[in-house]
């Protein structure tokens, strides 16, 4: 990419026709029903995970795609376009609940939690946000004790993408608290599960064919056999999945991003006024090129964070500029869109209104914008001491 | 069991692309516009994957001729299940003026060389919707011919093929070898999955020209000039029926 070509390799160009192919067919038909309707696209996450795309990374050994970040991120991207909240459950499942069990699981472990999970007949999620602590993540609340062969959870998880849908979670919680975040541990919890009860379905702003709500933990026993990674492990486990995320979230954002543009330049060509189409005004011209460059430039700040986790090269500041820059540039390009649309971008005909709402939660899933600045600046004075 | 099925693969522009004519009307622009494969041939590629998962071919090949780009055209294939590629290199004049008499006589070459006792080809191209190749490779093998196939069924040493014709549906039997061209609702082509992209990139793709297959490329169609359809006038609003027939009668339409 960044080589001689200049050009994705030809694998990456396949994949991508391929996942925008399935996108402009299966799911941009659909994309404003589901988000009516609140509907997971059971369906379409079964067709995606024969494909292959609901465990990109995950070698072929274990039933995934066994191909690379920079193809996951494409696929995310591609399917992000046709439908925001497709893209999330796409993004969760093989970021934030795939990810760390592939990295930290035994081999028992990823037989037993990967495997089924990568046909799209199961999915599974994250929980590490409480209540009481988002962007606080050390300050969690959710206790595990030991008791005979179990452990014992207890607490409340919020706001945790796919809980209606899922099959399994990774939790975060303190079995320490001397320790502090470094008395966070990971279990793996089959969901559903004695002791597991869910929140209510939040009605969301947008995604709203992803299901949302609280993981509530009241005495739920689970083997011990369940715990990944080591004792004491959990922040690093979540940190680490989160810089992961990052990326597929980006690439989320970059698809909601891409369709707001195409849907406006779309409408600038056909749209006249005072005798013209709108796309000869430069008004219009300057707010279409603003936002190519903040998708193009948060592109390839992505590609970049995805191009260093394959070539096992740290990737933290780099993963956190591109969630940063991707989803500011889909509430900038989305917002714009509608400009571009007047009245049009307001209702529900053209889903430009639909990309705005679906834009919002990229700034605020998978850590804050502000959190994200935090991470760079951490990351760019180390630099300099 | 069928040995060999060849399935032949055009590269067209894109079905989504709105097209444009050239300047000097010598054609339509095709640099920088977005190609892929020609829709029926993809429903061709499909209809072999299936007969050679269900164990009645043994090996898929697909073809394709022009010049380097087809190649993603064939990968295409491939990825979708194809065993492996030939790329017939055709560039320059020759892909300009590249028809169906050509491509039948590539083709019945091919078919000869690889020993294929199944052809399966999209009904025509969605570019020149020539509707000849299919027919015209039959022809010149002497092989028996199923075109606007929209079921395919191989019974031992015979194939039966539903034609989809303009009085309904025709069902014949064929011997093999044959010719099957494929209509729209042969079957409803896959997308490619991850794992076979990947596979795709260890498939081979021989590479060879219409020398090597002894095929003369003279053109006997020569292409004066290309225009755009007429503008499409606007309407003409009607108050009753008596009105709307009067006017039809003017236009000399009835």
């Amino acid at each position: 990419v960044f080589g001689t070509g200049h050009t994705l390799p030809e694998l990456h160009q396949m994949l991508r026709q391929t996942c925008r192919d399935y996108a402009d067919k299966e799911l941009a038909p659909i994309a404003g029903q589901l988000d009516k309707t609140h509907t997971f696209p059971a369906k379409q996450i079964r067709e995606l995970g024969a494909m292959g795309v609901m465990a990109v990374e995950v070698p072929e050994s274990l039933g995934g795609a066994g191909m690379d970040y920079l193809a996951y991120s494409l696929a995310v991207e591609e399917l992000s376009r046709g439908c925001a909240s497709t893209g999330v459950i796409v993004s969760v499942n093989n970021s934030l609940y795939l990810g760390p069990v592939l990295k930290f699981g035994t081999d028992e472990q990823k037989k037993q939690w990967i495997t089924p999970f990568t046909t799209g007949e199961r999915v599974g999620c994250f929980a590490l946000s409480e209540p009481g602590n988002g962007s606080d993540a050390g300050a969690a609340s959710t206790m595990a004790r030991q008791e005979g062969d179990c452990w014992v959870l207890n607490g409340t998880k919020a706001w945790i993408t796919n809980s209606y849908d899922a099959s399994a979670a990774v939790v975060l919680a303190t079995t320490d608290k001397t320790l502090k975040h470094k008395g966070i541990s990971a279990f793996l919890l089959p969901m559903p599960h004695p002791g597991l009860s869910l929140g209510k379905r939040e009605d969301k702003l947008g995604i709203r064919a992803s299901s949302t709500a609280n993981l509530i933990l009241d005495d739920c026993r689970i083997p011990h056999g369940n715990l990944l990674g080591q004792c004491g492990m959990g922040f690093k486990i979540a940190m680490q999945t989160l810089d992961s995320g990052r990326i597929g979230i980006a690439s989320q954002a970059l698809g909601i991003a891409q369709a707001s543009l195409d849907c406006a330049a779309d409408y600038a060509h056909k749209r006249s006024a005072f005798g013209a189409p709108i796309a000869k005004m430069q008004a219009i011209q300057f707010k279409l090129a603003d936002m190519a460059v903040a998708i193009e430039s948060a592109r390839l700040l992505t590609w970049r964070a995805a191009l260093l986790r394959d070539a096992k090269q740290p990737y933290t500041k780099e993963a956190a500029m591109a969630k940063l820059s991707a989803s500011e540039a889909a509430t900038f390009v989305s917002h714009q869109a509608i400009q571009v649309l007047g009245g049009m971008g307001y209702v529900t005909d053209m889903p430009a209104e639909r990309h705005y709402r679906d834009a919002r939660i990229t700034e605020i899933y998978e850590g804050t914008s502000e959190i994200q600045r935090l991470v760079i600046a951490n990351q760019v004075l180390k630099e300099y001491q | 069991m069928t040995a060999r099925v060849l399935v032949g693969v055009k590269r067209v522009i894109d079905y989504a692309v709105k097209i444009r004519v050239k300047p000097d009307n010598t054609g339509v622009v095709t640099d920088g516009v977005k190609h892929s494969m020609n829709p029926f041939c993809e429903i061709a590629v499909e209809e072999a994957v299936r007969l050679k998962e269900k164990k009645l071919v043994q090996e898929v090949v697909a073809v394709s001729c022009g010049p380097q780009q087809v190649q993603e055209t064939i990968r295409t294939a491939l990825a979708m299940g194809a065993d492996r590629g030939i790329h017939v290199e055709v560039s320059g004049k020759d892909y300009d003026s590249l028809g169906p008499l050509q491509v039948s006589k590539i083709l019945a070459a091919l078919a000869k060389k690889e020993e294929a006792s199944l052809i399966i080809l999209g009904k025509q191209a969605i570019d020149d919707d020539c509707n000849q190749t299919g027919q015209m490779t039959a022809a010149l093998l002497d092989w028996p011919q199923g075109t606007f196939a929209s079921e395919l069924v191989i019974e031992g040493d015979k194939v039966k093929v539903v034609r989809e014709i303009d009085g309904g549906l025709e069902t014949i039997k064929l011997n093999m070898p044959v010719v099957v061209t494929a209509d729209l609702r042969l079957n409803t082509p896959r997308y490619a999955t991850l794992p076979n992209i990947m596979k795709a990139k260890k498939k081979k793709i021989a590479n060879m020209k219409p020398g090597d297959l002894g095929v003369d490329m003279t053109s006997r169609v020569e292409v004066l000039r290309v225009d755009e359809p007429p503008q499409r006038q606007a309407g003409v609003k009607v108050e009753s029926v008596e009105d709307l027939v009067s006017k039809l009668k003017e236009a000399g339409r009835i």
